[in-house]
């Protein structure tokens, strides 16, 4: 038999149906590859081996009855921050130590329904916090591609780290991710996979632990552009238990690939093209537009001025709701408590112990910029700016600009314990200055790979649509992964 | 504007984190640098902006006002720390 795991999900879904083999045998191709290579990866942190074989039962089951979802049988991988009842679900942090739900996020409790097979637990930055997994209270994730010649340990790219990490190297179909400021896609463009953020409201966030509520999303991280839209598809409801959730109907996704791009205008805008951007990206950049050129777009030079402060504007808002999420882990319902002479000192001592440094580090900002006599300087001042970022968006999209095409992130993966990065925050924080601005605006964003650098490591390009409107994003970022072809790393582990 | 140590360890008090006097000197100078790299927004002219309350232009939903869940209290304290009779422990708070 072939290997399993190489599969697509449209193809093991095509081949369950057919009955070319069965579901537990696919779970068990992807247990086995996870004993086998995760500890060389770190990307799952809980395996749910028993709970795998029997979703993977059951779902063999209902295909011989001619049932079944549109993920049946599909084994996925699920990102720490999705509740998910009596398994393991600590956003990486030591401070939900021990933490099992009693209950199910509505992504997870979709993507049961619709059949698919729960793998385990991925690994991510603590609380989504960081773009390299690095602030893991369960370690680094270490990512399948490495430089041509070398054994050097690159990080996959955060938060979502594992999931990117493992879709990558075959240790699970699919995965769920989450995405506050550049966390699904630009982990996917350190990858070579494929990651949508959606529109803010398409997929609810009831039951995912919130980072910042007004830009958390979550959606999904696949090995190509028709796979991302099968998960999608399913992640995505109305949900009552979420207000924030939109009442529109999901669409289908997989039905807008393959659709041709002819005749549509794409947005190059010019402020993405920033001061220290290497060569190689600029060359990323034009070949994804002589791509969609050449398949009958019309290429229009835009300009989103307000761009900049996207990044500033977001390390206040982000931290400030971070810091009113974060104020109840205290020790007291869940998680983690370290005990003190009184309760003061006891919240002090359990928050001290379970946070860490880069968690501890939002929370401070958020505090300061909301306390008295600083909250118009700062938080006042940054959702004005969000306003005018958001009208920039707004804008285009009204001078008939159907779709925006912009590098993923200013370089490729960089090495674990970066010294430059680990000195400045800030220089961490410019790793999402081009995916920041869909989440300050919104919008959707997808991230495809599109080639690879000098060094051999992947490279993606970013499509940003208009509200509700993934089926253009996965319209043309099929059209980009038609003429980039596939990427997937050498096998040494 | 910056911050000094005093003004971090109130900080720390407010957010109820135990800082360290190293902890308190660390992240004077981290924080000083993010709130350097933010100072860039003054340079933004706001006049007559709305600032952004909502992301997308939607009515918030409201929930029917039914009773249409409850009766959990054990699930509620199952992953407490400390626990007595579905009710969550805590330090002594009134002598």
């Amino acid at each position: 038999m072939t290997d399993l795991t190489a599969l697509t999900i449209a193809e093991a879904r095509d081949q369950l149906k057919s009955k070319a083999f069965s579901a537990r045998e696919l779970t068990d191709a992807y247990l086995t590859a996870i004993d086998a290579a995760n500890p060389a990866f770190n990307a799952y942190i809980a395996v749910t081996h028993d709970k795998a074989r029997a979703m993977a039962t059951a779902s063999d089951e209902k295909l011989a009855r001619g049932e079944g979802g549109a993920l049946e049988g599909i084994p996925l991988g699920v990102k720490d921050l999705f509740a998910t009842e009596g398994v393991h679900t600590q956003a990486c942090s030591h401070i939900l130590d021990g933490f099992k739900p009693r209950y199910e996020s509505t992504v997870t409790a979709n993507l049961w329904a619709d059949g698919a097979v729960m793998l385990g637990k991925l690994n991510m930055d603590e609380f989504a916090m960081g773009s390299s997994n690095e602030t893991s209270y369960y370690g680094p994730v270490i990512n399948p591609w490495r430089a041509k010649g070398s054994n050097a340990d690159l990080v996959p790219g955060g938060s979502s780290g594992g999931s990117a990490a493992a879709v990558s190297a075959w240790l699970c179909a699919g995965a769920t991710a989450t995405d506050t400021g550049g966390s699904i896609r630009q982990p996917a463009a350190f990858t070579g996979t494929v990651g949508i953020k959606p529109t803010y409201g398409r997929v609810s966030r009831w039951g995912t632990v919130a980072f910042a509520s007004s830009l958390d999303q979550a959606g999904p991280i696949a090995r190509d552009v028709r796979d991302a839209a099968i998960m999608l598809k399913s992640m995505a409801s109305v949900d009552a238990k979420d207000t924030t959730s939109v009442d529109m109907a999901v669409p289908d996704y997989e039905a807008a690939i393959g659709r041709s791009v002819k005749g549509m205008r794409i947005g190059i805008p010019k402020e993405y093209r920033v001061e220290g951007m290497p060569e190689e990206i600029e060359a990323l950049w034009q070949k994804g537009i002589a791509w969609l050129k050449d398949a009958g777009a019309e290429i229009v030079d835009i300009s989103l001025p307000h761009t900049k402060y996207a990044l500033p504007a977001y390390y206040i808002v982000a931290p400030a709701e971070a810091s009113s999420n974060l104020a109840r882990y205290d020790g007291v319902r869940y998680g983690l408590r370290v005990q003190g002479k009184d309760i003061a000192e006891m919240y002090e001592n359990t928050r001290a112990a379970g946070f860490g440094r880069e968690v501890k580090r939002r929370i401070m900002i958020g505090t300061y910029v909301l306390s008295a006599g600083y909250y118009d300087a700062y938080y006042l001042q940054a959702q004005k700016v969000r306003t005018l970022i958001k009208r920039d968006f707004e804008e285009a999209f009204a001078n008939g600009i159907d779709v925006i095409l912009t590098p993923a992130t200013p370089s490729a993966a960089f090495g674990v314990a970066d010294k430059e990065m680990a000195a400045d925050p800030v220089k961490m924080y410019l790793n999402d200055i081009f995916t920041v601005t869909v989440n300050m605006a919104g919008l959707p964003g997808i991230a495809v790979p599109a080639g690879l650098d000098a060094r051999g490591l992947p490279l993606g390009l970013q499509l940003i649509g208009r509200p509700f409107d993934e089926e253009t994003l996965f319209q043309t970022a099929a059209v980009i992964e038609q003429a980039a072809g596939r990427f997937k790393p050498e096998k040494w582990w | 504007m910056s911050v000094d140590i005093q003004t971090v360890k109130r900080v720390a008090h407010l957010a109820r984190i135990a800082v360290s006097e190293d902890d308190a000197q660390r992240m004077t100078g981290e924080l000083n640098a993010i709130l350097g790299f933010v100072e860039q927004l003054n340079e933004v002219d706001v006049s007559g902006v709305e600032p952004m309350t909502s992301v997308t232009p939607m009515a918030m939903k409201k929930r029917q006002d039914v009773v249409n869940d409850g009766s959990k209290a054990a699930d509620i304290v199952a992953n407490a720390p400390a626990t007595d009779e579905n009710f969550f422990l805590v330090p002594k708070v009134v002598e």
